[in-house]
């Protein structure tokens, strides 16, 4: 038995951790969802803003974190349509645009918001902090047009934009390297701007020190922080009709978790067993 | 020609980023701005010049039948009809052939989300051969990860309540701690290669001769 | 229909990547080349698009509101692609030098400002509170730091106090690693999750 667990074939892992995950998501375990201080930041931040603010959602993220983010990111939009925002959007991953076209077409799309006045996608540039500096500078020379190519001039609510402190409130979700970071070291530094964050778990950690120290005024880590705001914000949804994509993984995260956790134990109760025979041996 | 004029465009341009912050006289704000500008344009550049690269070398292997050649080809494919669709025939849905959101919906999406997806296997495969409690530092790892693993998911909550609070502060204070020393050391250094490479005396990415 | 056929082959193509997990074989290599090659494709027709069009061609100087000016990042970028070419390599220097100076200019700015000074300045914390918790965070906190910054500090050894600061120091880290780790396995698991949301709800309808 110990050496069967010692040279464990790791296609066996492979299968728990897949059954882990994928029975959970048939069959609802209902486990609770609570909400954290980080996330219940951003949410009492977004509350507070009057009506009419101008929010910059900078969607920079891509499909390799999607599972994580895309729920983060239609959660913050019907957040901040339902409270009658304008919404802008900025991407400075490439593969960002047509993620944040679906995440406008599910909330403000079929909410009855027009697109122009209500929400304008400026698209993506490259060049990650150097766009995040130019933003700080001219909004207008940075982006000539929109997404779709419209002069911004023939935008109505663009009407009144000059810089990054045009708008009232930052929202970034971001799935690493150009993200948060690059957000808060030159445009929170340098304007003493609001930001929050949505990030992906892998770079959660490092941003706690940031919302300790004030920088970011909120943080969503996660799916299980976009399966929190979601709850929050009343998702799932009839009208519009939006699915609760991440509160639907919960189960099945905590499980797959489990699985792995009962692996390290057996791997060390394996390790530990090894060890003594061979004190025993000697 | 070959090392003077980079390394004195470096400069002009590394001075005037950190001057932009520093003098808010309006000639400044104007060339730092501008500067941002071309540079943004530059990076897009080095974009086209991987997709170059890619050509070539892929090309290359092809045309010598080297290792994978016939998968370089469906590559090269790929990459054509993706390019050309979207430039000839428009990216948006919206447009009458939307080959390159039909391409991007089924293939880009699917494959690089399932990329990453594959990393979950991997990890707890590691995990499992990995994670032993030899020492005083691979126990506080362990134990560390295995209550932040519970208690940052519903189970943790499911199991005793208090379980998520217990995970936050460990995020927050000792967490903070490691991080911070990290971010502290890691912003020394980048501040002290900045000030090399603005000042000439690092130029490795100049490469050879 | 077309809605269909997107699912389908979007479906296939995740099923060709999971195959990976049994072994390497011609199927995952050939999504593979499909996905490079389609990235790739798709990176080229954004910049196009969203850079070179807006920011390059409609600003030239014989566009309404263009510039002389924008000559200059057109010639420095098309000055990029001599690296093809081994022999005027060298020049692609010149714009290269572009982006290394402004991200080098952009990094001490972003990181004096932005993390070593406030990361310093949130350090500064009251050791003595109403709480107990937020008192034993606090003491983690200031000391924790502390103890990491010795560690990484090279230029003594790490010998008597300096030593055993520095060996705590490692603690610090070790816990900070740990709850790295246990995110980093969450991000992982919600990837998986979102794969099999797709095959057993989009595809399937199972769920």
């Amino acid at each position: 038995m110990l050496e069967f667990l010692k040279y464990l074939d790791r296609r066996i892992i492979f299968i728990f951790i897949f059954l882990s995950t994928a029975i959970p998501l048939l069959f609802d375990i209902g486990l609770p969802i609570g909400s954290t201080k980080p996330v219940r930041d951003v949410y009492d931040h977004i509350e507070k803003l009057p009506p009419g603010s101008k929010v910059l959602v900078s969607c920079d993220y891509d499909p390799g974190s999607m599972p994580e983010l895309f729920p983060m990111n239609i959660a913050v939009f019907k957040h901040l349509f339902d409270r009658g925002m304008k919404v802008y959007t900025t991407e400075l991953w490439p593969a960002a645009p047509p993620l944040v076209e679906n995440a406008w077409r599910e909330t403000g799309g079929a909410m009855g918001k027009k697109y122009g006045t209500d929400f304008v996608n400026l698209g993506f540039k490259s060049g990650g902090e150097v766009v995040i500096v130019r933003m700080g500078t001219s909004i207008p020379e940075l982006y000539p047009e929109d997404y779709y190519g419209t002069r911004i001039s023939k935008i109505p609510m663009m009407e009144g934009i000059r810089d990054i402190q045009s708008f009232d409130f930052i929202m970034n979700i971001s799935a690493g390297y150009p993200g948060t970071r690059e957000w808060v070291q030159q445009i929170v530094s340098r304007y003493n701007m609001d930001l929050a964050s949505g990030c992906t778990a892998v770079s959660a950690p490092e941003y706690y020190a940031y919302h300790q120290s004030g920088q970011i005024l909120g943080l969503l880590g996660g799916m299980k922080s976009a399966a929190e705001y979601e709850k929050l914000t009343g998702i799932p949804s009839e009208n519009p009709p939006i699915k609760a994509r991440a509160m639907k993984g919960m189960d099945a995260q905590s499980m797959a978790h489990l699985v792995i956790v009962i692996f390290i134990i057996i791997g060390n109760v394996v390790y530990f067993l090894e060890r003594k025979e061979q004190k025993d041996k000697r | 020609m070959k090392r003077e004029i980079p390394l004195a465009i470096t400069a002009i341009f590394g001075i005037f980023m950190v001057a932009q912050l520093f003098i808010p006289h309006y000639l400044v704000q104007d060339i730092s701005g501008r500067l941002q500008d071309w540079a943004v344009v530059i990076v897009a550049f080095a974009y086209i010049l991987g997709v170059a690269n890619i050509i070539k070398i892929n090309s290359g292997v092809i045309c010598r039948r080297g290792q994978d050649w016939e998968y370089k080809i469906v590559m090269l494919i790929a990459l054509v009809i993706m390019m050309l669709s979207g430039i000839l025939l428009g990216k948006d849905p919206d447009d009458s052939l939307p080959i390159f959101d039909f391409m991007y919906n089924s293939m880009y999406v699917p494959m690089q989300s399932t990329m990453f997806a594959l990393l979950a296997f991997f990890i707890a495969s590691a995990a499992f051969r990995a994670f032993r409690a030899r020492t005083t530092e691979a126990i506080l790892l362990l134990v560390t990860a295995t209550i932040v693993m519970i208690g940052r998911v519903s189970l943790g909550e499911f199991i005793w309540e208090r379980l998520p609070d217990i995970t936050e502060w460990i995020m927050n204070y000792p967490n903070n701690a490691g991080k911070r020393g990290i971010k502290i050391g890691a912003s020394l250094g980048a501040i002290s290669i900045g000030l090399k490479v603005i000042l000439g005396i690092e130029k490795s990415y100049l490469g050879g001769d | 229909m077309l809605e269909i056929l997107i699912t389908w082959i979007a479906a296939f193509f995740t099923l060709c990547i999971f195959s990976f997990l049994y072994k390497d074989n011609p199927i995952y290599k050939f999504a593979e080349h499909v996905f490079v090659g389609v990235s790739f494709g798709y990176g080229f027709v954004l910049q196009y698009y969203n850079v070179f069009l807006p920011n390059v061609w409609n600003r030239m100087p014989w566009e309404d509101g263009g510039s002389l000016f924008t000559l200059i990042p057109l010639i420095l970028g098309l000055l990029m692609l001599t690296r093809i070419f081994p022999d005027i390599g060298w020049i692609s220097r010149w714009p290269l030098a572009v982006m290394i100076g402004s991200y080098a200019g952009l990094q001490i700015i972003g990181n004096a400002q932005g993390d070593l000074i406030e990361q310093v300045r949130a350090n500064f914390l009251p050791l003595w509170t109403d709480t107990f918790s937020e008192t034993i965070g606090n003491w983690f906190l200031v000391f924790g730091t502390i103890t990491t910054l010795v560690f990484f500090f090279f230029s003594k050894e790490h010998k008597g106090v300096i030593g055993h600061t520095a060996r705590v120091g490692i603690w610090v880290l070790m816990i900070s690693f740990g709850a790295s780790f246990g995110y980093t396995v969450m991000a992982r698991v919600s990837l998986l999750i979102g794969r099999l949301q797709f095959l057993l709800e989009d595809c399937l309808h199972l769920m």
